[in-house]
């Protein structure tokens, strides 16, 4: 074989294989990833999708920050045993403003693409503080610190910003407004209807029990409880949206 | 500074960590005597990143495999979740990374250095370089295992450092790629050997994946968090064209570079066959950077790229056999040695094993088959008998050849207890890989069980329940691999200390007999 000898002149220059071995490793990459950023068929046309709210997203650093995503996937598959136990399978357009996704990969726990709405607070909260109060056979960590750690969002308006300049719609007056309406969100009393008309379907509530203070607990749980619950399934055509 | 400015506490902690880190290592320069500059031989070999990576191989398997013994153990005894920083959560991070990048990372820099210098008969490029790659490197180690405690996370497996020491580890990165591409080029070999064409295309496919994958905007210059450039489905599939490719250049083709070193002089046998190793070098690289999609089966990633995936994680397996064809093989005429080298023995078990998830791989990339297997044990398992028992093996290997010679010593302390590291290694793969077989194979069965009324049978709590037995075995594995690499420990620091054990030889060649 010929073409093997001539394999000679790569093996005696080192820089000819530097970019021969560099131009190979490119082209995988080229063909299968770049194309996801321009087809414009990669994420579904949905009715619904909106940013975070400030608490929201400030909940979702907890779930990152404790590696929750290690053993919880947000990614439910389209077999009838999987939307049977979680609810609809996973649409790309429900983790378009996730930076960065959390599908995850591996699932000691259940599944939580779809896990908002489905528990109380109380309920959410008691499982955080003490899994195996509510789930006999669980394995999972107490997260009971979270609920006596006060919620840091001097830098709320910080981390908007961040993900505004990643590509999330985050308007001026979201951004302005972060602070403020994070603290409206956690507490029910509040006048919300600034907040709603902003980010709609935001749950308010006083979500982990204790009014006194906004704590890390009651991010996670806000958190937790809008997964899965912004896209109208109503209006979603799903033989348009096939790819 | 960066302390005082600080946006956030763990950001804080983080600089403070980073500055008694910095404080400790120029106290620890400063008081080393210093060689005079004339006596410093700069004419050899650079051995001296050699022998401390040596020594650093072995402490950070011994770290990081203690530390997947304690992961191994909360699943098993949810008890022993310590919060906030020793939950489960930061614990598995911290474990994949000391073993990846730790105790592969040290090994991979390490025998680079002491490989490509042997095969090109030219010294380190760069001088003092080498120095900077090495604690450069081990700095990225102690500031990502810290941060992982402290919650600081990207939450990209095996990529989770945050963004200032990612940034940190490219520069290290760029100099270690300066540093082997130099050495190259002032060799006094005509040809480069194989060895260093998977060494080279490992260190400059890591460069890129690694820049490519944490691109990132920082929520401030002075605090820990930032956001992804990349969102939902391109940021899935970014995050595993890299994550694929993490085990792909970094798990395989570096420790391919490490075999071809390794196996044929240990074996004192040439490689098999030239032309395979050019068929199979080309395809490998070429063939694994398109195998990200297998993460993704049935995810809301497009269905063309999940196919285009399939069809190359499939394809795959061809090079990866031509890999462990040529390292076997290279063993011909010599496969007596089994019996005598336990460190033979180590190297071609390590082959073996590569062989072995080379092809689990492919089968686990059929998307039948992944619809099953995936986010179950199963994956787990898999990746062990890769870790455990390729990486891992040819690592010992490599370092139970270079120790003695590194150190002028004439042999190791103990054959012996090479012998018994080898079988205590050996044992925990399988328990480890067979307990995952079964745990995730039932896993994924309960999960999708229906009645015959069409309702499902089990609640994933009681799935939960099922596994904590196989937990417990996965665990006793994981110590039976952990308490061999102490033994391993234990013989190279005699080694280094210049004892010899007495001991009853390893069975002695076979005599030739006549033909009856």
């Amino acid at each position: 074989m010929s073409f093997l000898a001539k394999h000679d002149i790569i093996e005696r220059n080192a820089s000819l294989l530097l970019m021969g071995s560099l131009v190979v490793v490119c082209i995988g990459g080229l063909v299968e990833v770049t194309p996801l950023f321009f087809f414009q068929n990669t994420i579904e046309k949905v009715e619904g999708m909106r940013p975070y709210t400030p608490l929201e997203l400030a909940g979702r650093d907890i779930y990152i920050r404790e590696g929750c995503y290690v053993c919880h996937s947000q990614m439910i598959r389209p077999f009838r045993d999987e939307v049977e136990r979680y609810g609809n399978y996973s649409l790309a357009a429900e983790s378009m403003y996730d930076h960065p996704f959390q599908w995850g990969s591996k699932r000691t726990g259940p599944d939580l693409a779809r896990v908002g709405g489905r528990y109380s607070n109380e309920w959410q909260v008691q499982h955080l503080t003490d899994p195996r109060s509510v789930v006999p056979e669980s394995i999972m960590p107490s997260y009971a610190f979270l609920a006596k750690a006060t919620l840091d969002y001097r830098t709320i308006d910080g981390k908007l910003q961040a993900n505004a300049h990643v590509g999330a719609p985050y308007s001026q007056e979201m951004i302005d407004n972060a602070a403020a309406d994070l603290v409206a969100q956690a507490t029910p009393d509040s006048d919300n209807a600034a907040v709603t008309e902003r980010y709609p379907k935001a749950v308010f509530g006083n979500f982990d029990g204790a009014a006194s203070r906004i704590t890390e607990m009651d991010a996670l749980v806000a958190y937790l409880q809008m997964l899965g619950t912004l896209v109208d399934f109503d209006s979603y055509d799903t033989q348009a949206n096939f790819r | 500074m960066f302390s005082g400015l600080a946006v956030d506490d763990a950001f804080r902690i983080h600089m403070g960590i980073l500055t008694f880190i910095l404080g400790l290592g120029a106290i620890i320069a400063i008081r080393l005597p210093q060689p005079a500059a004339d006596a410093e031989d700069t004419t050899g070999y650079m051995d001296g990143p050699v022998r401390i990576g040596s020594i650093l191989t072995v402490f950070w398997g011994v770290i990081g495999f203690t530390v997947g013994l304690v992961a191994a153990l909360q699943l098993a005894f949810p008890e022993l979740n310590f919060g906030p920083w020793f939950n489960f959560g930061r614990i598995r991070p911290l474990h994949t990374s000391a073993v990846i990048f730790a105790f592969g990372g040290t090994a991979l820099i390490t025998t680079s250095f002491y490989a490509v210098q042997r095969t090109t008969r030219a010294r380190l490029f760069g001088g003092d370089l080498a120095w900077f790659v090495f604690w450069g490197y081990q700095l990225f180690i102690a500031m990502a295992a810290t941060g992982y405690l402290l919650g600081i996370t990207q939450s990209r497996e095996y990529a989770e450092p945050e963004w200032y020491v990612d940034i940190w580890l490219t520069i290290v990165w760029v100099a270690y790629l300066i540093l082997f591409l130099g050495t190259l080029l002032k060799r006094k070999e005509p040809h480069i050997y194989v060895a260093n064409w998977f060494y080279l295309a490992f260190i400059v496919t890591v460069a890129l994946l690694h820049v490519v994958n944490n691109l990132a905007v920082p929520m401030s210059f002075f605090g820990s968090r930032s956001y992804s450039l990349f969102s939902g489905v391109q940021d899935a599939m970014t995050q595993w064209w890299y994550g694929h490719n993490a085990v792909g250049f970094f798990l395989t083709a570096g420790f391919l570079g490490m075999m071809y070193y390794f196996l044929p002089k240990q074996a004192e046998r040439p490689v098999y066959s030239y032309r395979l190793s050019i068929i199979h070098f080309w395809a490998l690289i070429f063939l694994y950077i398109w195998a990200g999609p297998h993460h993704l089966y049935y995810t809301a990633l497009p269905d063309w790229a999940q196919t285009l995936g399939m069809v190359f994680s499939i394809m795959l397996w061809m090079p990866s056999w031509g890999g462990m064809i040529n390292g076997l093989m290279t063993l011909r005429g010599a496969w007596d040695k089994m019996r005598t080298d336990p460190i033979i023995r180590m190297m071609v078990l390590a082959v073996a094993f590569y062989g072995m998830s080379t092809f689990e791989g492919p089968v686990m990339s059929i998307k039948s088959v992944n619809a099953l297997s995936h986010y179950t044990d199963w994956t787990i398992g898999h990746v062990h008998s890769g870790a455990l028992g390729w990486v891992g093996m040819i690592s010992f290997g490599a370092v139970y050849f270079m120790v003695p010679r590194l150190w002028k010593r004439e042999r190791l302390y103990s054959l012996r207890m090479v012998n018994w590291h080898f079988w205590l290694a050996t044992l925990g793969i399988v328990v480890y890989a067979a307990v995952m077989w079964v745990s995730g194979i039932m896993q994924g069965l309960m999960w999708r069980e229906y009645d015959s009324q069409g309702f499902l049978v089990y609640s994933f709590a009681e799935s939960v329940a099922a596994l904590h037995p196989y937990y417990v075995m996965r665990a006793a594995g994981g110590l039976l691999y952990l308490a061999g690499s102490v033994v391993m420990a234990v013989n190279i620091g005699m080694t280094i200390a210049g004892r010899t054990r007495t001991e009853k030889p390893m069975p002695a060649p076979a005599q030739l007999q006549p033909a009856q």
